[in-house]
């Protein structure tokens, strides 16, 4: 049997993105030579060398053909999942803790590079872990945000060919807007408004410690909550995340995760001297639309109290600045998808919870870091069943559907409901799936924890309810249960098409 | 002056026609048969040749040529003859196209494609149809002074409460002048004492808004056009659809191609497309097209536009108008109940003839096929109308002449017999056109 996918190519230009992870690897070292951690120079050490011989080793596969789309989807797929080998070794080799655990490492990798945010660290703290660990944990979450690839072709000037395919298998959405005549440009762009906003808000939160208005948020916590902010990943290095901070500093990470679910197109159009556009974009609008809703039911249930359970939330209830604070950071992490938590919401009662699991399935902006369906998907099915209506009425009416003034391809419209269904249709098997393996493992899920479960790590946000709450970790669970999880961020990540199709038997024959 | 047309089909024929008593008219077309009748039927030259070749333009008399009209059914044809006529000489190009991207791209810049006036039919024809719409009962509408001045002719039902009225009886309203009757096809310039007889029509001078007052007592139960039907989705179909959607008005298009009205749909965002064939009534009926104030039908060909109307005004739609390419066919539409017939070529003509003749006149409308004109015409300080009453100087005209409407200084004032015209004013007249010229000299 033949072949039709040039495999080894996919595999050469893997090895290259992983030789060049040993760059990123540089920064935690830093970190452990500037904080004395010889422990983790050791550590840190030893994975630059793997990464650099694993790294040069897969680029003698190389063959010197043209990047095709075949290729370019398995690239993508397997670039992750490499990458996420290669970054869990820290955790392993270190030996500290819950993560020395293989399965564990990958869990925790695989989470972090896909903005997942979800964590087995069962102990988070300095005692137990480096200071370089940690930030590489926050590290990782950034360099999954804007896309390995991306960056990747952003970089390597031998990916500008296959540029634009590569982007399109990554991005999130459905399809990529080409902002410069070329791909690459198009990439370090997006890099660099991604890597400017991270810079503007370590800045402030670093400002705001000097200020005296925060006085956890030292240097390293600045980065390493810029780090996760900007590519909705939501890790901490505090363990009760961003509820150990004061209130100034919740308030200032909110509009930064705003920036993180919207499209970062836009961001580049207003540097590129159109501000209107953010403004005008329909997607954007709707986005801020569902955020605002969602914000304003949660604002009046946990003002009111309804949306506490019996004797929680005192502080709250009553006080409008605090339930607002609580209501808005709240339905904006888990909407973009970011997992960050200023509240403990296994207190909130279900019809509070229950806004929070719909906007699990909202998702940020296509073309943002953030994960889940997507607000475009939203808008487009909308408007698709709208028309429905419509022509149900006037059966010979021609009705495109629109989205900012111009007229869908139908094609992109059936891909669109075709992805949705195909989202909902894994969570509810992997939902399924979870609860059967938890009744294996003596955990007791219910079936509707066991649906947050899914619903969390398939959408890349990371905290759910019950078990899993954002102050909890995913420690309990057991081993395959991990590993399986491991597979749903990934294809989450992906938006499961570049990893189905490569499962395909068509894909590797015809 | 020396004006040389540039195809001799029906728009060039009809304006060769209107412009050869008082001007020098050469004419190119490339068909030999074309020419020859054109030879004999009107007192101009007709030559035979291609209007994009300079030898041709120049056999033709380019270089005494004051004005070159391009108005071939070809778009690019006419664009290039105009860019032709200006090398070497320096005439006033007018060019006929009928696609509207190019008059977009005309008003982008100055002398755009080395034409100096650009006249786009299926604008044109779109624009006539919607001011039909914005007054029911109108049958031809033009505007003049920038807009400031609109002339209307409406059909006065023999129940309306003006039919046996006089027309000083009449005459109530504020900043509106009756300028004409056309009786059993004759134009009669009226006095006080003339009456207005039931299925007579009546031309009306006056503000935009006046005359949607008088349009809406004239016939009350018509009220301002809402539904609007468009059959037939080609460029002037598309082009009525845009308009009436700038206006806010929501406009049904109708087309069987199913790949056309696709794109007519992703061009038109706020008009709903329909895919069906017009001429099945169940689908008419089903679509409400029988509640529609308004059906306007522009199909490929005029014997499915005549079928459209008919079934259209059968099953009980209130106005329809026709868009009918052959000229002869005009007059035919409207004998078998067909509201308004409008013909693009007779449109073009007619603006193109209002354009070149504006030297001396800066607005004309013609009249029951010609019979009058309605002229906007500047008051120099030498003219026997300027410092004087109306009622003193329309007497001393040669002709027969009512002064419709005065715009001084960009206002409207109302003419009565006691209004003094300035010089500087602007003077909307209606005058039959054998006597046009003299009374244009004598003011």
């Amino acid at each position: 049997m033949t072949l039709r996918v040039d495999w080894r190519l996919s595999l050469g230009l893997v090895g290259t993105v992983v030789k060049w992870l040993a760059l990123a690897l540089v920064f935690p070292l830093l970190v452990a030579i500037y904080y004395g951690e010889v422990s983790a120079v050791v550590t840190f050490g030893i994975t630059t060398a793997i990464a650099l011989v694993a790294g040069f080793g897969l680029e003698q596969l190389r063959t010197g053909s043209e990047l095709g789309h075949r290729e370019a989807f398995l690239m993508v797929a397997l670039t992750w999942l490499v990458v996420s080998l290669v970054g869990s070794l820290p955790y392993v080799i270190a030996g500290n803790g819950t993560v020395a655990a293989p399965a564990n490492a990958l869990f925790e990798s695989m989470s972090g590079f896909t903005t997942t945010g979800a964590t087995v660290m069962g102990d988070i703290s300095f005692e137990t872990h480096s200071r370089a660990l940690l930030i590489w944990r926050q590290e990782s979450q950034w360099l999954g945000g804007m896309g390995i690839v991306v960056l990747a072709v952003a970089i390597l000037p031998e990916l500008s060919v296959g540029g634009a395919q590569l982007l399109d298998a990554e991005a999130p959405g459905p399809g990529i807007e080409k902002l410069t005549p070329r791909i690459a440009e198009t990439a370090r762009a997006l890099w660099v408004a991604y890597l400017g906003i991270t810079l503007v808000e370590v800045f402030l939160l670093y400002g705001l410690h000097l200020g005296g208005l925060a006085p956890g948020m030292s240097f390293y916590h600045a980065i390493a909550h810029g780090f996760t902010t900007l590519s909705t990943g939501g890790f901490s290095p505090a363990a009760r995340s961003i509820e150990a901070f004061s209130a100034a500093v919740q308030w200032l990470i909110i509009p930064f995760m705003i920036a993180a679910g919207t499209n970062f197109a836009l961001f580049w159009h207003v540097l590129d001297g159109n501000p209107s556009r953010l403004w005008r974009d329909v997607e954007f609008r709707f986005y801020l639309g569902l955020m605002g809703v969602i914000a304003a039911i949660l604002t009046g249930l946990l003002f009111t109290g309804t949306g506490f359970l019996p004797g929680q939330g005192e502080t709250v209830v009553g006080s409008l600045g605090t339930a607002v604070r609580h209501a808005v950071f709240q339905a904006v992490s888990i909407l973009t998808t970011t997992g960050y938590a200023t509240q403990d919401f296994n207190t909130w009662s279900p019809i509070a919870q229950y806004a929070l699991f719909i906007a699990m399935f909202i998702g940020g902006s296509a073309g943002s870091t953030g994960g889940s369906i997507k607000v475009v998907r939203w808008l487009v099915i909308l408007k698709a069943l709208r028309r429905e209506l419509f022509t149900s009425v006037h059966p010979d009416a021609v009705r495109p559907v629109r989205l900012g003034g111009h007229a869908l391809d139908e094609r992109a419209i059936r891909g669109i409901y075709a992805f949705t269904v195909l989202y909902l249709a894994v969570f509810f098997i992997a939902g399924g799936l979870l609860f059967l393996d938890s009744v294996r493992a003596g955990l007791g899920l219910s079936i509707i924890e066991a649906m947050t479960v899914a619903a969390a790590t398939l959408g890349n946000i990371g905290p759910g309810f019950g078990i899993i709450g954002p102050m909890d970790s995913y420690l309990p669970f057991s081993r395959a249960s991990k590993l399986f999880m491991v597979g749903l961020m990934w294809v989450g990540r992906l938006e499961i098409f570049p990893v189905l199709v490569i499962l395909t038997r068509s894909y590797w024959r015809s | 002056m020396h004006i040389v047309v540039i195809g001799a089909g029906e728009v060039g024929s009809s304006i060769a026609a209107d412009l050869s008593e008082t001007h020098d008219i050469v004419v190119v077309d490339l068909d030999p048969d074309r020419v020859e009748s054109l030879t004999f039927s009107e007192d101009v030259l007709a030559i035979e040749g291609d209007g994009t070749s300079l030898s041709v333009l120049e056999e033709a008399g380019l270089d005494e040529a004051d004005i070159v009209i391009a108005c071939t059914d070809d778009d690019e044809t006419n664009l290039v003859a105009c860019s032709t006529a200006k090398v070497g000489y320096d005439p006033f190009t007018i060019a006929r196209v009928r696609n509207t991207s190019f008059l977009e791209t005309w008003h982008r810049g100055v002398r755009v494609f080395n034409v100096d006036f650009m006249v786009c039919t299926n604008l044109l024809t779109a624009e006539s149809i919607v001011r039909m719409a914005g007054l029911p009962a109108a049958r031809d509408v033009d505007t003049f002074a920038e807009g400031i001045v609109q002339m209307a002719e409406f059909e006065v039902a023999p129940d309306s409460p003006i039919a046996t009225q006089r027309i000083s009886e009449a005459d109530q309203y504020e900043a509106l002048t009756f300028a004409g009757i056309i009786h059993e096809g004759e134009v009669i310039i009226p006095d006080g004492d003339t009456v207005i007889e039931g299925g007579a029509r009546l031309v009306v001078i006056g503000t935009p808004e006046s005359l949607r007052e008088f349009a809406s007592e004239m016939a009350p139960e018509a009220h301002r056009t809402k539904e609007v039907v468009i059959i037939g989705g080609d460029a002037i179909g598309e082009e009525t659809a845009r308009l009436f959607q700038e206006r806010g008005l929501t406009p049904r298009l109708i087309d069987n191609d199913e790949d056309h009205t696709q794109t007519l749909a992703e061009r038109l965002s706020d008009t709903v497309v329909m895919c069906h064939d017009a001429t099945d009534v169940e689908f008419l009926i089903r679509e409400h097209v029988d509640k529609a104030d308004l059906v306007v039908v522009s199909l490929d060909s005029d014997e499915r536009t005549l079928l459209a109307s008919l079934l259209a005004k059968q099953i009980g739609s209130s106005r329809t108008v026709a868009v009918v390419e052959t000229g002869e066919y005009v007059q035919l539409f409207e004998a078998v109940g067909i509201d308004v017939a409008i013909n693009p070529r007779e449109v073009t003509a007619e603006e193109i003839t209002r354009f070149t003749r504006e030297q001396h006149t800066e607005n004309v409308a013609l009249i029951e096929s010609d019979q009058a004109e309605v002229i906007e015409v500047e008051v120099t300080p030498d003219s026997p109308l300027a410092g004087r009453p109306i009622k003193d100087t329309v007497e001393e005209l040669p002709a027969p002449v009512v002064i419709g409407a005065i715009t001084r200084a960009g206002a409207f004032v109302t003419p009565r017999g006691e209004t003094v015209v300035e010089a500087g004013d602007h003077v909307v007249i209606l005058v039959s056109t054998g006597v046009v010229d003299t009374v244009l000299d004598a003011i």
